[in-house]
């Protein structure tokens, strides 16, 4: 997970934008310039599938909604050949199933496409280096995934729960802490919470609760 | 001749009128059959209807006189002629006649189609038309049916070699059956063809209706928005406001959320978030994690939570805030939290009311708590907590007090 840490640092890193509207890889493109190197992009699945293999960026900014199967399909076809490319989702959903599917399908973070230039920069520096990125929204979701129900039984508490230190930077999260902010509130270091929030992320992706799958379409609604 | 009904059956069947004039003329002349058969065929061919206008009704009354004619006629030829097995022979052809001419015409899609192109004009009428069109269908094919058995069951009755008896009868119905059965095969297919068009029909509509629904939502609302962006142009907050207004009409009519905003908490606080951005031109970063029954206590939470909002939209400086709201078994809490200017609370002035009434004083007359957190440059955090359970408020209230 950190074996490119230190490395990042030193160099600018690689991104590949994944997204059918040419408007918004354009827009993309242009603010993104200043913090890293874009060094392809893609409208279809097939296309990033071929392309993502060609160029091995670091990250890859990864839309939602695609014709054919969206960020989901190109997901699922190159987790496993390419294990070291990390995946961000971008989306302007903010349907439940949408957001936790793509998670589950193994991208390391979930942004909304109104983020702030600096803060989406800020985001794939930190996927690069192998932590989660959680919009506020996320962090809600996961919040609600994750509640105690007192009348469901807990098949792994390692995976099926979250610790109350994590429940607690999810929290901030949610009220709109960076995560500076959230080391200060909580006295713990940058990089402490930045493991919690890969705890998590892990969890999401391993957690076999029920309501992962079941709650979005209970509760259908963002 | 009288009703059209020559002129009718002709266009119905594609041969000249004239042939089909003939053929009743003709036919009257046995037993008054074509007398009868141009009454029956009157009572059962659909009237040509001038579209827009209802179905007229057909008057069963008017029967009276062609039914009263045939009899005469059927009398005068008993009469006349004695009475022998042709009389009663052509009797009952006439009634297999009559009774194959119904189920043959009922059996024609182009008839049904056009019943439906009618019913379309009118979609509030369509379902019932359909409904009991397809009752009094089957009905008359029945009766249809009905009259076909019965005259062939009497001609093999009475044109059996064993002449009388229970076993003319009985070859009879066999026939009978037989006759029915080659019928329903041969019609069959043409029944299943005109249901699957009616069912094809009510589909379509049902698109129609779903796409002329987009269609109206997009052009009342996204053109009139575009429209609004445009003559706004150069006025980014109002540009913003109506953007932003915009997105949250089409998410919700995308994700429909049921809730209605006086019954349950978190539709409340996203109708009071949404009240602040049109306002004021701001974004609200609205999180809601559980939900619960919006009651007093729970609407005066809502309502502190908007000031708050509104507190941050109009001397923070900043276009985001955020707002998150958690629902746990024993506590209500909402956070509206923005990176703005901040304010020291000594600074306040006693007369402001947002603050110390409508955010302060409001939560503790509730039983809740306020509790606001701000430094001059890093912004201002309004906690919000409500005790969940109704002991704890009249605690709070003593408290209070």
């Amino acid at each position: 997970m950190t074996d490119v840490t230190g490395e990042t640092a030193a160099r600018r890193l690689t991104v590949f934008l994944v997204d059918d509207h040419a408007m918004f890889r354009a827009g993309v493109r242009a603010e993104l310039g200043a913090h890293v190197d874009v060094v392809g992009e893609a409208s279809t699945v097939a296309e990033a599938i071929a392309r993502i293999g060609a160029t091995l960026p670091d990250v890859v900014l990864l839309d939602v909604h695609m014709p054919d199967g969206g960020g989901r399909a190109v997901l699922d076809a190159m987790r496993r050949s390419h294990p070291n490319v990390r995946f961000l989702a971008l989306s302007v959903s903010d349907a439940a199933e949408d957001v936790i599917g793509l998670i589950r399908a193994g991208a390391r973070g979930y942004v909304t496409k109104t983020i702030s230039p600096e803060e989406l920069a800020a985001a794939i520096r930190r996927v690069a280096e192998g932590d989660a990125v959680f919009s506020p929204r996320l962090a809600g979701f996961v919040l609600d995934a994750f509640a105690s129900r007192p009348d469901v039984p807990i098949a792994d508490p390692e995976l099926d729960q979250l610790t109350n230190r994590e429940r607690e930077v999810l929290r901030l999260l949610a009220r709109g802490y960076a995560y500076k902010e959230i080391a200060k509130e909580l006295y713990i270091s940058i990089k402490t919470v930045e493991t919690h929030v890969s705890n998590v992320l892990r969890k999401l992706q391993m957690s076999n609760r029920y309501e992962l799958s079941r709650w979005a379409a209970d509760r259908r609604l963002v | 001749m009288i009703a059209g009904v020559a002129t009718g059956l002709a266009r119905h069947l594609g041969v000249p009128l004239i042939a089909v004039r003939i053929a009743l003329v003709v036919l009257l002349g046995f037993n008054g059959l074509g007398l009868m058969l141009y009454a029956a065929f009157w009572a059962v061919l659909p009237q040509e209807v001038p579209t827009g206008a209802p179905p007229p009704r057909r008057d069963l009354a008017m029967l009276l006189p062609f039914a009263a004619i045939g009899i005469g006629v059927v009398l005068l030829q008993s009469l006349a002629f004695g009475d022998g097995p042709a009389g009663t022979v052509g009797w009952l052809v006439a009634i297999i006649a009559v009774g194959a001419g119904v189920i043959w015409h009922q059996s024609d899609p182009s008839r049904r189609g056009h019943w439906a192109d009618n019913a379309s004009q009118t979609p509030w009428l369509a379902a019932v038309v359909a409904e009991s069109d397809r009752r009094s269908f089957l009905f008359r094919f029945v009766g249809g049916g009905v009259l076909v058995a019965v005259g062939i069951i009497g001609v093999v009755a009475i044109y059996s070699p064993a002449h009388g008896g229970v076993t003319s009868i009985f070859n009879g119905v066999i026939f009978a059956l037989v006759g029915l059965l080659g019928v329903g095969v041969v019609v069959a297919p043409l029944l299943w063809r005109t249901f699957n068009q009616l069912r094809t029909e009510r589909e379509a509509r049902i698109r129609e209706q779903e796409r002329a629904e987009l269609a109206a939502m997009i052009h009342d609302q996204v053109l009139h928005t575009l429209a609004l962006i445009q003559r706004n142009s150069t006025d980014i907050k109002e540009v913003q406001r109506l953007a932003r207004g915009q997105e949250r009409s089409l998410r919700n009519w995308l994700y429909k959320p049921t809730a209605s905003p006086t019954e349950k908490f978190a539709a409340a606080l996203e109708q009071a978030a949404a009240e602040v951005e049109d306002t004021y031109a701001i974004t609200v970063e609205t999180v809601v994690v559980g939900d619960t029954e919006c009651d007093e206590r729970v609407a005066a939470l809502v309502a502190a939570a908007r000031e708050a909002l509104v507190n941050a939209a109009r001397h923070a400086g900043v276009e985001t805030v955020s707002l998150y709201a958690e629902v746990e078994a024993d506590e209500l809490s909402v956070f509206v939290r923005d990176r703005g200017k901040g304010f020291e609370m000594d600074h306040v002035e006693e007369s402001r009311h947002g603050v110390r009434g409508s955010i302060i004083g409001r939560m503790k007359r509730h039983g809740g708590r306020a509790e606001i957190r701000s430094a001059l440059g890093d912004g201002t955090e309004v906690r919000l907590t409500l005790p969940a359970s109704r002991e704890s408020v009249t605690a709070g209230k003593e408290t209070a007090r």
